[in-house]
């Protein structure tokens, strides 16, 4: 009985021994491998319907996989830092072949594709592709005609298509009120910041994915800086017009009792009135670097 | 001679089954008992009894939950203790992508034997267990009987000191039994010591100097064959042959199978019996004990045990 | 040791005779297709497609191999019983299992490196000559044996304990989870807890990284492998595969047979 007490000693500490060499050279084989995995950056097989008959019936479930590992490559390229995310389309492309259903992947991938970098791939042309796709496969679900409508107004441009993308989602008896609104709103006036805070805070309010989300609220706060320092601006000029001169310090604007405290950014740095007296940021927010990156 | 061939002390095993193995079921129950060297010893026992659990565990192809055992003094758990021992399984099976030779061959190469050596020892016992000429032939050709003898033939290649063979009558026509009888008697004659379980009673009879009854999972009891079940005789019986026509008053109680009559009787009415046929002019064949039959045997020890089965069973919850 | 050769010796023989190797006939088969189609239907990847045809059906025949008869090496022998006799010699139950494994690397080394060979050939018909370069490949096939070795060895632990439906399933099921185990590592879940990204950490390195010995992708393009790199994999298959050996042998050891 001892001495099988003993074995099983030495059994557990060799046990332990030997997953702790394992652990040390895993560390040392990641690092090497890093080198390797550069240009491990590659897609092997990039046709589609390919794809979609290897996976015999077991095609959605590839669909997913292949929706991870777009979710996982933007993920990674946008921890990395890196500007070049030309995976992307091949990537959605063959989920969605695989998947047509796959309505996250069509949102996430119009939002992404059309997005300028660095948070997006800048290829508004496969946005809409992918959306046109979805809207076959999916032709119930409004919203991609929104996000046709928010790549048009934001990306492209385009406020002709865009309101006629939000147009023909109207037509839904589902879709929601605005949209015929917007339509109307963009034919008229083209791109305005009050049209844009309505777009992205109801992208805000109604996407589920985190990405999303929250690339709509940097989108959100960048616009609602905009509109901050237009109303500043705004009554600058009124300062100007009652005293005759120009503020150089937003305090100024708040003794006139044109303010009534000082206004921050959403990050709750004040504005400051800069050359000229015209409003601007912070130079110590945040926002300026964000503000400065997506012009 | 002073270490026995092999010794057994308060073996005991139990197996689990059922869902998740959560019952248990003794399989085998502190069983003692010894072999001496040049002995023949027969264990006897119905199916299931335990005989070849005790085998296995001696060969160390299960492990016991109780209890030790020794061959040739040395514990079972030394490996060595195999390089004097041969073991013949139960209904052998071998390599079936290889021929007899090629099997004992492999086997020799665990015993340390030169390359010459082995040669000439395959050679040999091909030869006594009867398969010089199928020695060439995968064995996957192979009948169950020549399997037995490939068996046989790896358990004694090495000369062991004692030999263990489990059931090794079986799947053998009269013939090759008879040749494994004699195998049997000549390790005998050379000393060495023999265990091998059967259930046929007339092989231990014919083999053993001593018998163990197992039933049960329980030793019943050790002794000369005489002694363990040739005890009591249940009486005689003749078989005879007579002209139709006679007054006989045996054939009142006598049953007919083609010209030959065959009656039972108490032993004290046999001679009684055998003047009756003398003045009839019967031919008498034969006249035999009647024994009881092995199965008999068991079944009264079965029977008798079943109660307290049931209570162990009962109690193990 | 000589019982551990004596054993492996034999576990090479049953190899041969099951025709094991008539899988070579297949591999020399889909080369030469690869050669004579690869320059007909497309230009410039010919070299590439080769080698990395070549050393995935390298790597996956050798997984069947390992797998399916790495699995019923011992699970076979108990089945069939023919294990009975053997331990009833002087051999001990380590000595046995170990043999099995060798005697299945023995047959897998022979096995690859005849694919290897045939992987070569369908290269030089396909170039017309051999560079300095294509030595890499004898790395990945190195690497691929090592990685095949070490499913053996798993393999083989599990048939120790369980059937051998379920032993496949197991071994199947851990080679894909190793193979994702460096991407378990490196993923950026969403919403994880602290707790739940260190024990999936720490899970991904208890699993057999086999994308560790993959180096398809570098070689298939003729690029270098670092020296270091087959170094430590080496010592990473020699000391998992020993640890999963051992387990299996402690386990075996005690294992009543039916």
């Amino acid at each position: 009985m001892k001495r099988s007490g003993i074995i099983k000693v030495t059994w557990g500490v060799l046990l332990v021994l030997g997953f702790a060499g394992v652990w040390q050279l895993q560390k040392k084989i990641d690092a090497q491998r890093q080198a390797l995995q550069e240009e491990r950056d590659e897609l092997v097989l990039r046709s589609p319907k390919l794809i979609k008959r290897m996976s015999l019936e077991y095609a959605p479930l590839m669909g997913a996989m292949y929706w991870t590992r777009a979710v996982q490559y933007y993920g990674e390229k946008h921890r990395l830092q890196q500007m070049n995310l030309e995976l992307l389309w091949p990537l959605l492309d063959i989920t969605t072949t695989l998947d047509p259903n796959l309505i996250v992947a069509y949102r996430f991938g119009s939002t992404f594709l059309s997005d300028a970098p660095p948070r997006g791939a800048g290829d508004p042309d496969h946005a809409v592709e992918l959306l046109r796709r979805g809207v076959i496969a999916n032709p119930d679900y409004w919203r991609f005609y929104q996000d046709m409508g928010n790549v048009y107004y934001f990306d492209k441009k385009d406020y002709a298509r865009a309101a006629a993308a939000f147009a023909e989602g109207a037509k839904n008896p589902q879709a929601a009120i605005w949209m015929k609104v917007m339509a109307a709103k963009i034919a008229a006036e083209g791109e305005s910041l009050e049209t844009s805070y309505f777009l992205w805070r109801d992208v805000y309010q109604t996407a589920k994915e985190p990405q999303i989300k929250k690339n709509a609220e940097l989108h959100l706060r960048l616009v609602k800086v905009d509109l901050d320092l237009r109303q500043l601006n705004r009554l600058a000029d009124e300062y100007e017009r009652r005293t005759g001169r120009r503020a150089t310090k937003m305090s100024e604007l708040v003794q006139a009792g044109l303010l009534s405290q000082l206004p921050g950014d959403p990050d709750g740095y004040p504005y400051v009135l800069g050359e000229g007296g015209k409003a601007e940021l912070n130079l110590n927010s945040p926002m300026l670097e964000e503000k400065l990156m997506n012009k | 001679m002073s270490t026995p061939a092999i010794e057994i002390e308060h073996l005991s095993k139990v197996y689990p089954y059922g869902f998740l193995n959560l019952k248990k079921k003794r399989s085998l129950e502190d069983l003692s008992m010894r072999v001496d060297t040049g002995e023949v010893f027969g264990f006897l026992g119905p199916n299931g009894a335990g005989k070849s659990t005790t085998i296995k565990l001696l060969m160390r192809l299960i492990f016991p939950d109780g209890g030790s055992a020794r061959i040739l003094g040395k514990s079972i758990d030394d490996v060595s203790m195999h390089q004097e021992t041969g073991y013949l399984p139960e209904q052998p099976y071998f390599y079936d992508y290889l021929t007899a030779a090629e099997v004992l061959n492999y086997f020799a190469r665990f015993h340390g034997l030169t390359a010459t050596d082995r040669h000439t020892r395959v050679e040999n016992m091909l030869k006594k267990v009867g398969l010089e000429t199928a020695g060439k032939i995968q064995l996957r050709k192979y009948s169950k009987g020549m399997l037995q003898r490939v068996g046989l033939a790896q358990a004694i290649l090495h000369d062991p000191q004692v030999v263990i063979l489990d059931e090794p009558m079986s799947g053998l026509d009269p013939l090759g039994r008879r040749e494994v009888r004699d195998i049997i008697l000549e390790l005998k004659k050379e000393g060495r010591a023999v265990l091998f379980s059967t259930h046929i009673l007339s092989d231990a009879e014919m083999l053993c100097d001593r018998v163990g009854v197992i039933v049960g999972g329980k030793l019943r009891g050790v002794g000369t064959p005489g002694e363990m079940v040739g005890i009591k005789t249940q009486g005689m019986e003749i078989l005879f042959e007579v002209a139709e026509g006679k007054n006989l008053p045996l054939l009142a109680k006598a049953t007919r199978t083609g010209e030959r009559y065959r009656v039972q009787m108490p032993e004290e009415e046999l001679y009684g019996a055998v003047d009756q046929l003398r003045g009839a002019g019967a031919r008498i064949h034969s006249v035999t004990q009647i024994k009881p039959t092995l199965e008999e045997f068991f079944m009264n020890l079965v029977e008798a045990d079943r109660a307290q089965a049931n209570a162990v069973e009962v109690s193990g919850k | 040791m000589k019982n551990v050769w004596t054993v492996a010796a034999n576990t090479f023989r049953e190899a041969v005779r099951d025709r094991v190797l008539y899988n070579l006939v297949f591999f020399a088969l889909l080369m030469m297709g690869a050669a004579i189609l690869v320059g007909q239907i497309s230009i410039g990847i010919e070299e590439s497609v080769i080698v990395s045809l070549g050393l995935t059906a390298i790597s996956v025949i050798g997984l069947f191999i390992a797998v399916f008869i790495g699995v019923g090496l011992v699970s076979k022998e108990m089945d069939k019983r023919t294990l009975y006799a053997l331990l009833a010699k002087p051999v001990e139950r380590w000595e046995f299992l170990l043999g099995k494994f060798c005697g299945l690397v023995m047959t897998l080394t022979v096995n690859t490196a005849a694919m290897a060979v045939g992987l070569y050939l369908a290269l030089w018909t396909v170039k017309h000559t051999l560079e300095k370069s294509d030595a890499w490949i004898l790395v990945a096939v190195y690497l691929i044996l090592l990685k095949l070795a070490l499913i053996v060895a798993l393999a083989l632990l599990f048939s120790c304990f369980t059937t051998s439906f379920l032993a496949i399933l197991f071994t199947a099921g851990i080679y894909v989870a190793g193979l994702f185990a460096g991407d378990l590592r490196a993923i950026k879940a969403v919403d994880l807890s602290a707790g739940a990204m260190n024990l999936m950490k720490g899970v991904s390195y208890l699993l057999p990284n086999f994308e560790n010995f993959n180096v398809m992708g570098a070689v298939a393009h003729g690029r270098a492998v670092p020296e270091a790199l087959v170094a430590q994999a080496t010592l990473y298959a020699v000391v998992y595969g020993a640890v999963v050996l051992a387990a299996a042998a402690a386990i075996f050891s005690r294992r009543n047979l039916k």
